[in-house]
């Protein structure tokens, strides 16, 4: 994940809370995105940004995998071409994995390791 | 399901970009707090 994001991401977790916040992604390939996740949910695994070590667990979701919760007019007009051309299963899999494993929060209020 | 929720967004210019996030999410009366679109190649 860019160093310059993960400041903002680390800064803005102090300014707001970990519990308010929801990282979406869009990430086309599993791999970066599970990846992302991982950053902003146990820390920086490649050890070089901001969020090295900084286990935030933060609630972090792809956007395909809120398909079902957002406004489908919506959603169709910005996203559904895409879930035409990226492997949308091995993403969701990927980030619900991370998720899973790091998460403290999730967009239901619960902690993630007693409500999902 | 997103009340009271401030939404960060990492979009990717390959995959999904933030500004087309950004529009899933306005209905939802969020707070969008950060928008970005990274690029992974």
């Amino acid at each position: 994940m860019d160093l310059e994001n993960q400041r903002r991401v680390k800064e803005l977790a102090e300014k707001f809370g970990a519990h308010d916040l929801v990282v979406v992604l869009g990430g086309a390939e599993a791999e970066a995105s599970g990846l992302a996740a991982e950053t902003v949910t146990a820390g920086d695994p490649a050890f070089a940004g901001s969020l090295a070590g900084v286990q935030l667990g933060l609630a972090v979701y792809h956007i395909f995998e809120l398909k079902d919760y957002l406004d489908a007019q919506a959603y169709d007009d910005q996203v559904e071409l895409m879930e035409m051309v990226l492997d949308v299963e091995a993403i969701k899999a990927e980030v619900s994995c991370i998720r899973s494993m790091y998460s403290k929060y999730t967009l239901d209020g619960g902690n993630s390791h007693g409500t999902s | 399901m997103f009340e009271g929720k401030k939404i960060i967004i990492l979009g990717d210019r390959d995959g999904v970009p933030g500004p087309a996030i950004e529009e899933c999410m306005k209905p939802h009366g969020v707070q969008i707090v950060f928008s970005t679109t990274e690029c992974f190649v």
